[in-house]
């Protein structure tokens, strides 16, 4: 006998009475306002959240904000001209050089500021871990108020996606918080109205 | 496998012979609990959630083996290679195999209890085969050749000053450094040449979801995805437990892991891996070592819904004054200790006796384990078992004659009391492991019953 069979007929053998699902599994979170909430929860996990009009004036912001910084990436095609490192590479450990990566994702969640972003807008799944900073654009609308609502949302999934809230950070020496552990120093995330 | 191993009350006197630093670790402990307290509360529906978390798991425990075959099913599908190992044993076997049939001898890893419980480093080591562990809490304990003393926090038991000596000696920082963000830095830049080097990946499963046949990682620092998706071979592990009906329990999941554990509404990044990427192998070991015994035992099983947050570890009167080194087993605390004698009853029969049983560790539980009333029944199983030191075992038969005979109970509290009062050494003296670490109290006069005879009687 395999591993596996033994492995699930000691199970068939040992599992309690079959009990159900609980009937709710979801409950809703009435914020008076989602945008305020969203800003909220990332302003507390270091993360600044800036609304831009329109691809316009996400690149002018864009260029203020990382005038001086080189390798920059993007998978924003009204950015193309912002950018000086290509996504070209299939190998991930070429994004090794890259300081600032502004990318498409998805959509937020105001309960925790998370912003789920997935291989449908993604080249490389190393690219949100491997930049030394980040920026999401995410359009104004695109905000959930709860895990639960998120996963609504997220009826077909790719073959990857992570929810990301606020920079990399670590507190494992003596529980002092340190932004930029392995991942990305710092997030910035553009709510673009005309999206 | 029994190995000798030092008690946990006799770990915990030595723990506490640092007073101030006892009384640190308990700090830093109790401010983790209360960070999980402030943030549960902004959740009116916090208690509900529990209530739902432990509801889905029961089903999980009901119906574990249709869900894990559904999970095989859907992982195929999605190009993921499904690997099963009835015991540790087997799991590393799996991992070594893995590796040498890439050429690979040298592999990052992120957090997983499981290749801790299975001590997967030390035998891939014997074969030649470096890990470097990437959380920076494992790493720092990896580099002084210690296990982790908590799930989540796994270097809490140390000070900036040992972290920073630790650096000096293995990473080349400035001697006396103590500063967490310069300390942090140095761990980054070393932990990047890892990441970008290594070819293998193995990271561990906070959640599989047996529809979708996908898994989600949980980390804070983004070291679980910097290994897996730089490397040719990601490898998963997980204990079966971790299984989950359908994609949108993570939603109840996420929501109470992360709060529950350090009090953030949710880590930093939730990682849900599916499919591997194009020209990458993903492997996923579904791990039994005792798990399904544990399963078959009606008053325990509910030990295996635990989702690792260590709530019951940060609250708990014990674990924070003595350590999860004292616990000698890869899951410390409350939790561990009802995990750890289904492992093994002889060497960790002092585990369930390391508790209050005051409750707390029930009451913060995200998922409801029943933990403190299973500490209380593995006692009555290990005793009756015979897994318990003859001292302990005369002691509480000695205790049993005097509390189920009354007169015998009274006249033994009379006479202790008036020992206390008049010649208090005999107490008050190192062979009375009450005496240890805290000053008896004041005997007062008379007992509770003798101040309600006098007091109906008047």
């Amino acid at each position: 006998m395999t591993s596996r069979e033994r492995i699930l007929q000691q199970i068939k053998l040992n599992k309690p009475a079959e009990t159900q699902l609980p009937e709710i599994t979801r409950f809703d979170s009435l914020y008076e306002n989602t945008e305020e909430k969203f800003i909220e929860t990332l302003t507390a996990v270091y993360t600044e959240v800036i609304v831009v009009k329109d691809y316009t004036a996400l690149t002018q912001k864009a260029d203020e904000l990382y005038a001086s910084v080189v390798n920059r990436a993007t998978t924003i095609p009204a950015l193309a001209n912002w950018a000086d490192f290509s996504l070209n590479n299939p190998d991930p450990h070429a994004l090794e050089l890259i300081e600032i990566a502004i990318l498409h994702a998805e959509f937020g969640v105001a309960e925790n500021g998370a912003i789920w972003i997935s291989d449908a807008h993604l080249s490389h799944r190393a690219l949100p871990f491997i930049t030394q900073n980040l920026a999401f654009v995410i359009p104004r609308h695109a905000l959930v108020n709860n895990m639960h609502d998120a996963y609504e949302r997220l009826t077909e999934t790719t073959g990857w996606g992570c929810f990301i809230s606020g920079p990399s950070k670590t507190a494992d020496i003596e529980q002092s918080l340190v932004i930029g552990a392995h991942g990305a120093r710092s997030l910035v995330i553009f709510l673009l109205e005309e999206a | 496998m029994s190995k000798a191993v030092i008690e946990h009350s006799v770990a915990s006197e030595t723990f506490n012979k640092d007073e101030p630093y006892v009384d640190w670790h308990d700090e830093t402990l109790w401010f983790v609990r209360q960070k999980r307290d402030k943030s549960s509360k902004l959740l009116p529906e916090w208690e509900q959630l529990r209530e739902v978390a432990s509801g889905i798991k029961n089903y999980v425990l009901s119906h574990m083996d249709d869900l894990l075959i559904a999970f095989e099913n859907k992982a195929k599908e999605n190009g993921v290679h499904v690997h099963w190992a009835a015991d540790a044993a087997e799991h590393n076997e799996i991992v070594l195999n893995l590796l040498r049939q890439n050429n690979i001898d040298k592999m990052v890893k992120s957090k997983s209890m499981l290749t801790e419980e299975c001590h997967m480093n030390e035998f891939l080591s014997k074969n030649g085969i470096e890990v470097i562990d990437t959380d920076l809490g494992e790493r720092i304990v990896q580099l002084r050749n210690e296990p982790p003393s908590h799930i989540v926090l796994p270097a809490i038991h140390l000070k900036k000053k040992d972290i920073g000596d630790l650096f000096h000696e293995h990473l080349g920082t400035e001697a006396g450094a103590t500063d967490p963000q310069y300390l942090t830095e140095a761990a980054r830049q070393h932990l990047r040449d890892k990441f970008l080097t290594r070819r293998a990946a193995l990271t561990g499963v906070n959640f599989a979801i047996a529809e979708t046949g996908g898994f989600v990682v949980s980390t804070n620092e983004g070291n679980a995805d910097m290994g897996a998706h730089l490397a040719d071979i990601h490898i998963a592990s997980m204990g079966f437990e971790k299984i989950i009906p359908t994609q949108k329990d993570l939603a109840v999941f996420l929501r109470l892991l992360a709060r529950s554990a350090t009090g953030q509404p949710i880590t930093t990044y939730s990682s849900h891996f599916k499919k591997p990427r194009e020209g990458q192998e993903m492997h996923m070991i579904i791990v039994d070592n005792g798990r399904t015994t544990q399963l078959g035992r009606a008053d325990f099983r509910n030990s295996l819904k635990c989702i690792r947050c260590g709530a019951c570890m940060n609250t708990c009167p014990v674990y924070r004054r003595s350590g999860g080194h004292s616990y000698h087993n890869a899951v410390a605390g409350p939790i561990g200790s009802i995990l750890a004698p289904n492992l093994d009853m002889t060497k960790n029969a002092d585990l369930p006796f390391a508790s209050t049983l005051c409750g707390s560790c029930s009451n913060v539980c995200p998922v409801k384990i029943d933990i403190h009333d299973q500490l209380y029944k593995w006692r009555q199983v290990l005793v009756k078992g015979g897994h318990v030191p003859q001292a302990k075992e005369i002691g509480i038969k000695a205790m049993s004659v005097v509390l189920s005979q009354p007169r015998f109970y009274q006249w033994s509290g009379r006479l202790g009391r008036s020992l206390m009062r008049t010649i208090p050494f005999v107490v008050n003296n190192g062979m009375n492991p009450w005496f240890k670490q805290r000053e008896m109290p004041e005997p007062p006069k008379e007992s509770f019953r003798d101040w309600y005879i006098r007091n109906r009687k008047e």
